[in-house]
């Protein structure tokens, strides 16, 4: 019971999470291609009991359906082809789920009590013919939504031995154009799926390069509000934020330590773009790389002692890797293709995932380290800002597609690809946050 | 217009030109009255000549002159100052030869008016990671400033923003967008 009692005071902090405003721009998960589900899960409609509606007693079985089905790792029976409806383990009858074929079944019920929502969940192998897992959770209304995520969770990572990213969170930039031609520019932040979309601010100047604390507290940005650039920490629970860079000319590019205590930023004080480690409690900035060279695009190693960008020191943009402490000299990590910009360490550091050009096409690309192998993994012609799942198993990245700017999302294998809709023309630099703790 | 107007601009445009480099350039085709509009945030920009003149006909005092002069200078399509977008090569921050003598006449025009301020604004392509973009595009318009420098233009005359892809002049994914948006804007404060 214990890890059930860290789970509500878990979804108590995130209930507790206030934003600067409420607008809204919901991105649809959309499977376009490619999947072949391995697993196939029944989710019987969980029961209600004593006052809980019927939209509450539907949302936690469809959010379970629709993360699974999302995961391009399951397939999900329809309702209407389920031969019976148990909401507790005595009434489950294998032989009615192994009649259409299916590896598992999911059931649970609601209780709701005050203001608390107490819902129970079973999960169970049909082959083997018995329960593998159940989870009891509480929570407010507000917080359905993230106990189907959390209960989907603990699904997959049951079946499939690995973390699911249900419970992450992405940040996103959109561009719209408001009635009188100025551009709105906004940077959101939502759950995984593009639910509970908020913008955290809002600029007629361009706004850039979000990328999260490692603790998920924070989102670091550039933005032209003022007519130059500029890098902001913003703390979504409170919306207050504070200018971290606005040095004469650019000012981008920001990337978190692995500890949280510092900024790879890029800054072209110096005559041209170099790398520069900030450390966020004194400000202070040290000059990192020193070339005649465009040098941006940091990233962190998960141990933090080394630092990857992108340099156009050689012929083109390639990704070069060099120590986070200044000691020691840059070694190349790319050689194939034309232009290899934007990598970024996978949690385990064995991949790289970055935009590869090959002929004029811009495309993601994931590196594996140790094998020095690159497996291309999208279509476009102007794929940008590939960011890794929490769990490193699947990879958002934008796309343009007929004349707009989508969200897109890849398996590391490349087997699976979904497309995320929204309302927005025009979606752009997703970045998906660390694992919540 | 009255003809004592069209003498009084006449007059200036002859000032303007006299203080400008001798190396006119031709004005191109018609897309360039599009480019020079949608860089305005300048009324001085935006082609009222005619409008000024009979304001200023009637005498208000030298900066209304001034006003006109630079009006009629950077909107006169015989004169290099109206061409104010230097265009680039992909992955390129080289001013090329074409673009040289509208570096200069800004150049002349900067070194004859101390006081004024400019700001070179860099713009990429869609193509490539948008923050590369962003130090590509800064490449591009401190090349034109390195230029301006060179010509005499003081460092405090000129600011550098680098929008990198962020701000797109042509919508569209193909070569004919792409090259009007490899772009560095000379904008007069």
């Amino acid at each position: 019971m214990n890890s059930f009692k860290q789970l509500v005071s878990l979804l108590l902090v995130l209930n507790s999470v206030l934003y600067v405003n409420t607008l809204r721009a919901e991105l649809i998960i959309d499977i376009t291609e490619g999947i072949q589900s391995t697993h196939k899960i029944a989710i019987v409609p969980f029961a209600m009991h004593a006052a809980a509606s019927d939209k509450e007693m539907e949302v936690i079985s469809q959010i379970i359906s629709a993360d699974l089905r999302g995961s391009g790792d399951f397939s999900v029976l329809a309702k209407d082809e389920m031969l019976s409806a148990p909401t507790q383990a005595e009434q489950v009858k294998y032989r009615h789920w192994a009649v259409t074929g299916q590896d598992y079944l999911v059931i649970g019920s609601i209780l709701k009590q005050g203001k608390l929502y107490k819902i129970k969940m079973s999960l169970f192998d049909v082959v083997k013919k018995q329960q593998i897992n159940e989870l009891l959770i509480n929570v407010e209304s507000s917080s359905l939504r993230k106990a189907g995520h959390y209960l989907s969770d603990a699904i997959y990572k049951t079946i499939m031995g690995i973390n699911g990213v249900f419970s992450s969170r992405i940040a996103y930039v959109t561009s719209s154009e408001l009635a009188n031609k100025k551009k709105q520019y906004s940077l959101f932040v939502s759950d995984y799926d593009g639910h509970n979309a908020v913008a955290i601010t809002k600029s007629n100047e361009p706004l850039m390069s979000p990328a999260w604390s490692p603790n998920g507290l924070h989102v670091a940005y550039v933005s032209f509000e003022n007519k130059v650039s500029e890098i902001f920490v913003q703390t979504l629970s409170t919306g207050s934020r504070r200018s971290v860079a606005k040095f004469k000319g650019v000012n981008g590019s920001p990337a978190w330590s692995p500890d949280g205590k510092k900024l790879a930023i890029t800054l072209s004080k110096s005559g041209n773009s170099d790398i520069f480690i900030l450390t966020l409690a004194n400000a202070s900035v040290k000059q990192l790389t020193r070339s005649w060279a465009i040098d941006t695009e940091a990233s962190w190693s998960p141990d933090g002692d080394s630092i990857l960008f992108t340099s156009n020191r050689g012929r083109g943009a390639q990704l070069y890797i060099m120590p986070s402490n200044g000691k020691g000299t840059a070694e190349r990590l790319t050689f194939e293709g034309d232009y290899n910009a934007r990598g970024s360490f996978s949690k385990d550091g064995k991949r790289v995932v970055m935009i590869q050009a090959e002929k004029g096409n811009y495309r993601v690309a994931v590196l594996d380290v140790e094998k020095q192998q690159t497996t291309i993994l999208s279509e476009g012609r102007a794929d940008e800002s590939p960011s890794f799942s929490p769990n490193g198993q699947v990879i958002i990245y934008a796309r343009r597609k007929a004349g707009k700017e989508i969200l897109s999302l890849v398996s590391v294998d490349g087997l699976k690809k979904q497309d995320i809709k929204s309302s927005s023309g025009f979606v752009r630099e997703p970045a998906w946050a660390p694992k919540a703790k | 217009m009255t003809i004592k107007s069209k003498g009084l601009m006449a007059l200036l445009l002859v000032l303007a030109l006299s203080a400008c480099s001798d190396k006119v350039v031709k004005p191109q085709s018609g897309e360039q009255g599009a480019l020079i509009n949608s860089g305005a945030e300048n009324s001085a920009y935006d082609g009222g000549t005619d409008l000024l003149v009979e304001t200023v006909a009637i005498g208000q005092g030298m900066d209304q002159v001034t006003e006109l002069m630079q009006s009629d200078t950077f909107s006169n399509p015989n004169s290099p100052l109206s061409k104010r977008v230097i265009y680039f090569e992909y992955d390129s921050s080289n001013v090329k030869a074409e673009f040289v003598p509208v570096v200069e006449a800004h150049a002349v025009y900067l070194v004859n008016n101390p006081n004024q301020a400019i700001t070179l604004e860099g713009h990429s392509d869609e193509r490539g990671t948008r923050e590369y973009n962003i130090a590509l595009a800064e490449q591009r318009a401190k090349s034109v400033f390195n230029m301006l420098q060179v010509l005499g233009v003081m460092s405090h005359q000129v600011d550098v923003v680098s929008y990198g892809e962020e701000k797109p002049e042509a919508m569209g994914s193909d070569e004919a967008a792409f090259q009007l948006n490899r772009r560095v804007e000379v904008v007069y404060k």
